[in-house]
């Protein structure tokens, strides 16, 4: 089969921050970069992020970077590598400023510097009081920071394949990832991006899950196709349930509702959260509360008729501040959940949100699997960085606010980390024809005609396993059933047939390929939860409640292949600081 | 409950026509766009884009009942029967209700959307005070979902030379920005009789905007700054 190709120096699949942040960093190194995204990047899912992005610049409250350090090692429960935690804190003052030089218009203080919110889990001094740490653009500043890095890159010239699907990398016998083989959606045309390093952002897989915070197109693209070519996915099972997604719906309120001096209430309309985290209260991390909500809902006080959600109280806030400082959270809640927080309080749940593992990558944005010569050899020629790597900074649970900063930072050092790779590696590798006809079984199966399951059917199937067997609290018993159902839905892939065969512009088959990916990604989470025999961070299991560093202070390496897991150690040495030693968690 | 949907495929049809389609009275949706996903589920071959499910992505645009919006914040309730969804006015079709919008996106490149300040760069970032930051909303929030330029009967005309109200809300936002230095750049680029004042105030772009943003004013401060700077 004779399919078109195009060379590039530099290949970056996902146009979210991560992608466009490392496209930046290339095109101004005047490499040759191509960018392919499903969607047009504007619409990728950065744009939705809200409360902000943390930078220990001081501007509300005394701040330094090293008690940012602190917070997101303790946030993580002391899963995060210590040295990519210090890279990202102490480069993140430096990045905001460099955004806010790009165009991205921050919320201002009256002396003209830019605001910072209070946001979950943040500290002065260690531990002691609440830091304002959260530079904000309104709630909007995932929309504001996408916009101004896409804005950067027409500037630069960065070259965009819009509307490309990615069906899977293209690797070669030594191992070298030489691009990849891309599905031009509006005419159906296949097409080979040949490129001498390849950046993976694709984004997380929350639509594993039947309701969240996350787009429909969160489906784990990139994820499976590292999982596709023989490279492990890193820490699973840490999924972010947040605290606070519209009842029913799952959109997002942002952390910064509370940030702001909002609180939840129960039922009997106490504050409860006082009785979970006594000094943190509403913001403490993310999996304290959403654990707290959970409990709440699980003994009875819940609210509403179903007592399926609680409240978070905002009408007692100046007018002016909900208006001002969270409109998008205003207006989402009045679409909704027909409520104006100005006046009433919005119910809430937690609600799936993001995925704290992905493809293992090392600070430097190359991802790094087990070979011959250590837990990390980089793989030649593919990075990844965002939601879709697990570098790790968010160990066992993201703070808030750190994810802006994750794509950012790291999208940043993997683009620069690339540039270096050329100067190394001047030639393209030749292409084999053995790579590209793997890779395009792949697409050929789903030419197979007849009756057969559909990909809704299955997909809505394995979004309800997974919430069912793979939940806020969870159990040995309950997980194995999971992996059990999750491998049986997986074999009946093949039974699935597509009724729409066209080419122009044909969703179905995209969807179709999402399901795929979808499974692959679901089943590292319940695989990698039912190994881990320990509570930590956002892994809550009822039968092991303690978290046991002797056994589990270690990263989990999920293969395809046979389902292995395989597990490597935390990087607990910082680059020039103190080691923050594991401590018992409280807030 | 009913629709009636535009359909189209280059490869199949010889030319679009309207298909009816119908959901049970329990099918449970609240929006159009959960309605559009129940009706993928009885027919995969309908096409249409979709991302973020709330109205901040401006994937779903498309034609509603004759007025533009997004389908994932328009309650079906409001809607009524049989609901006619339709491509968005005055672009080419790809398929069903997906257009083509690359002329949509030259003309937001064509202004040049991006912050340019000659000054050194500073260490810190560049100071802006609130009232100067306040300038911009209502502007910076733009989606870029197309319902305005395509409920813009000067656009339709003038395509290819209108820049239309989504390009000059995003040219306006960095005029508006205390910290961009091209305004004369900017304001040199639309010193032309179409680009910028083919506009004829009809207002449907304002009218219209699911964000409720407002380009008519946009464009109205644009020309008050030419006329300004001309005197």
């Amino acid at each position: 089969m004779n399919i078109a190709r195009r060379r590039f120096d530099c290949l970056v699949i996902g146009a979210g921050g991560g992608g466009l942040r490392a496209a930046l960093q290339l095109a101004q190194a005047e490499a040759h970069v191509a960018v392919v995204s499903k969607v047009f990047p504007t619409r990728s899912h950065t744009v939705a992020a809200q409360g902000g992005m943390n930078a220990a610049l001081g501007n509300v409250l005394p701040d330094n970077w090293l008690w940012h350090m602190y917070d997101t090692v303790k946030g993580g429960d002391y899963l995060g590598d210590q040295d990519a935690i210090e890279y990202m804190c102490q480069a993140a003052p430096r990045l905001v400023i460099e955004l806010e030089h790009y165009g991205v218009p921050f919320t201002r203080l009256p002396n003209g510097h830019i605001y910072q919110r209070k946001f979950g889990g943040q500290s002065q001094n260690f531990g002691g009081e609440q830091a304002a740490r959260t530079c904000a653009a309104a709630d909007r500043t995932g929309h504001a920071i996408l916009h101004a890095l896409y804005q950067q890159n027409i500037r630069a010239r960065t070259h965009f394949f819009d509307e490309y699907y990615a069906v899977d990398l293209l690797r070669d016998q030594d191992g070298y990832v030489l691009g990849a083989l891309v599905l031009e959606i509006e005419t159906g045309e296949l097409l080979i991006i040949e490129a001498r390093t390849t950046l993976i952002a694709t984004g997380g897989a929350g639509r594993i899950y039947r309701t969240g915070t996350n787009a429909l197109i969160n489906t784990g693209d990139g994820m499976a196709m590292a999982l596709r070519t023989g490279i492990p996915l890193e820490d699973m099972e840490f999924i972010q349930f947040h605290p606070t997604g519209i009842a029913g719906f799952g959109m997002l309120i942002t952390e910064g509702a509370r940030g702001e001096g909002g609180y939840l209430v129960n039922a009997d309309g106490e504050r409860f959260m006082e009785r979970y985290a006594p000094h943190a209260k509403d913001l403490a991390s993310r999996d304290v509360v959403s654990r707290a909500i959970a409990i709440e809902l699980r003994e009875g006080r819940g609210c509403g008729p179903r007592k399926d959600h609680v409240l978070l109280k905002l009408d007692h806030l100046p007018a002016d501040i909900i208006k001002n400082r969270l409109p998008g959270i205003r207006e989402t809640a009045i679409r909704f959940a027909h409520v104006d927080p100005v006046e009433k309080p919005i119910p809430v749940a937690p609600s799936l949100h993001y995925m704290m593992g992905g493809i293992p990558t090392n600070r430097f944005g190359q991802v790094v699997v087990p070979e011959r010569h250590g837990p990390e050899e980089p793989v030649p020629g593919l990075y990844a960085a965002g939601e879709c790597a697990c570098v790790s900074i968010h160990g066992a649970n993201r703070l808030g606010g750190n994810s802006l900063l994750d794509i950012v930072v790291f999208g940043r050092a993997a683009g620069e980390h690339m540039v270096q790779y050329l100067s190394e590696n001047p030639y393209h590798r030749p292409l084999d024809a053995e790579s590209v006809d793997r890779v395009m079984q792949r697409l050929t199966r789903w030419d197979r005609k007849g009756e057969g399951e559909s990909v809704d059917a299955l997909g809505d199937e394995l979004r309800r396993t997974m919430e069912e067997y793979c939940g806020v609290f969870r159990t040995q018993e309950v997980l194995d059933e999971g992996v059990h159902r999750i491998v049986a839905i997986g074999q009946r892939l093949s039974d699935v047939r597509l009724k729409d065969h066209s080419k122009v512009f044909n969703t179905a088959r995209i969807e179709a390929l999402e399901l795929e990916n979808l499974v692959d990604v679901a089943l590292a989470t319940v695989v990698s939860a039912a190994a881990r025999t320990e509570s930590r961070g956002a892994h809550s299991r009822e039968d092991y409640p303690q978290r046991d560093d002797l056994k589990w202070l270690r990263h989990s390496l999920f293969y395809r292949a046979e389902r292995r897991m395989d597990y490597k150690p935390v990087r607990m040495k910082p680059l020039t600081v103190d080691s923050f030693p594991p401590k018992q968690r409280v807030y | 409950m009913k629709f009636s949907i535009y359909r189209y495929n280059p490869q199949t049809d010889a030319k679009p026509y309207l298909r009816d389609y119908e959901l049970d009275d329990d099918h449970g949706a609240v929006m159009l766009l959960d309605a559009l996903l129940l009706l993928k589920v009885q027919d995969d071959s309908l096409s249409f884009r979709r991302s973020c499910r709330e109205g901040v992505c401006g994937s779903d645009a498309m034609n509603i009942n004759g007025r533009n919006g997004l389908a994932c914040i328009t309650p079906l309730h409001t809607l009524a029967e049989p609901v006619v969804l339709r491509p968005l006015p005055g672009m080419p079709v790809i398929r069903d209700l997906v257009v083509d919008l690359s002329q949509f996106y030259r003309q937001y490149r064509e202004v040049k959307p991006w912050l340019v300040n000659h000054d050194p760069e500073p260490e810190i970032e560049r100071l802006q005070t609130p009232e100067e930051r306040a300038q911009l909303d209502g502007l910076y929030e733009c989606i870029l979902c197309a319902c305005c330029s395509t409920a813009c009967p000067s656009f339709w005309w003038n395509p290819d030379r209108f820049l239309g109200p989504a390009a000059l809300l995003q040219s306006w936002r960095f005029l508006a920005d205390s910290r961009d230095q091209a305004t004369g750049q900017r304001l040199d680029d639309l010193e032309d009789p179409y680009r910028l004042f083919r506009c004829h105030t009809i207002m449907n772009c304002t009218d219209i905007c699911p964000k409720g943003l407002n380009p008519s004013r946009a464009i109205g401060n644009i020309r008050q700054m030419l006329l300004k700077r001309s005197l």
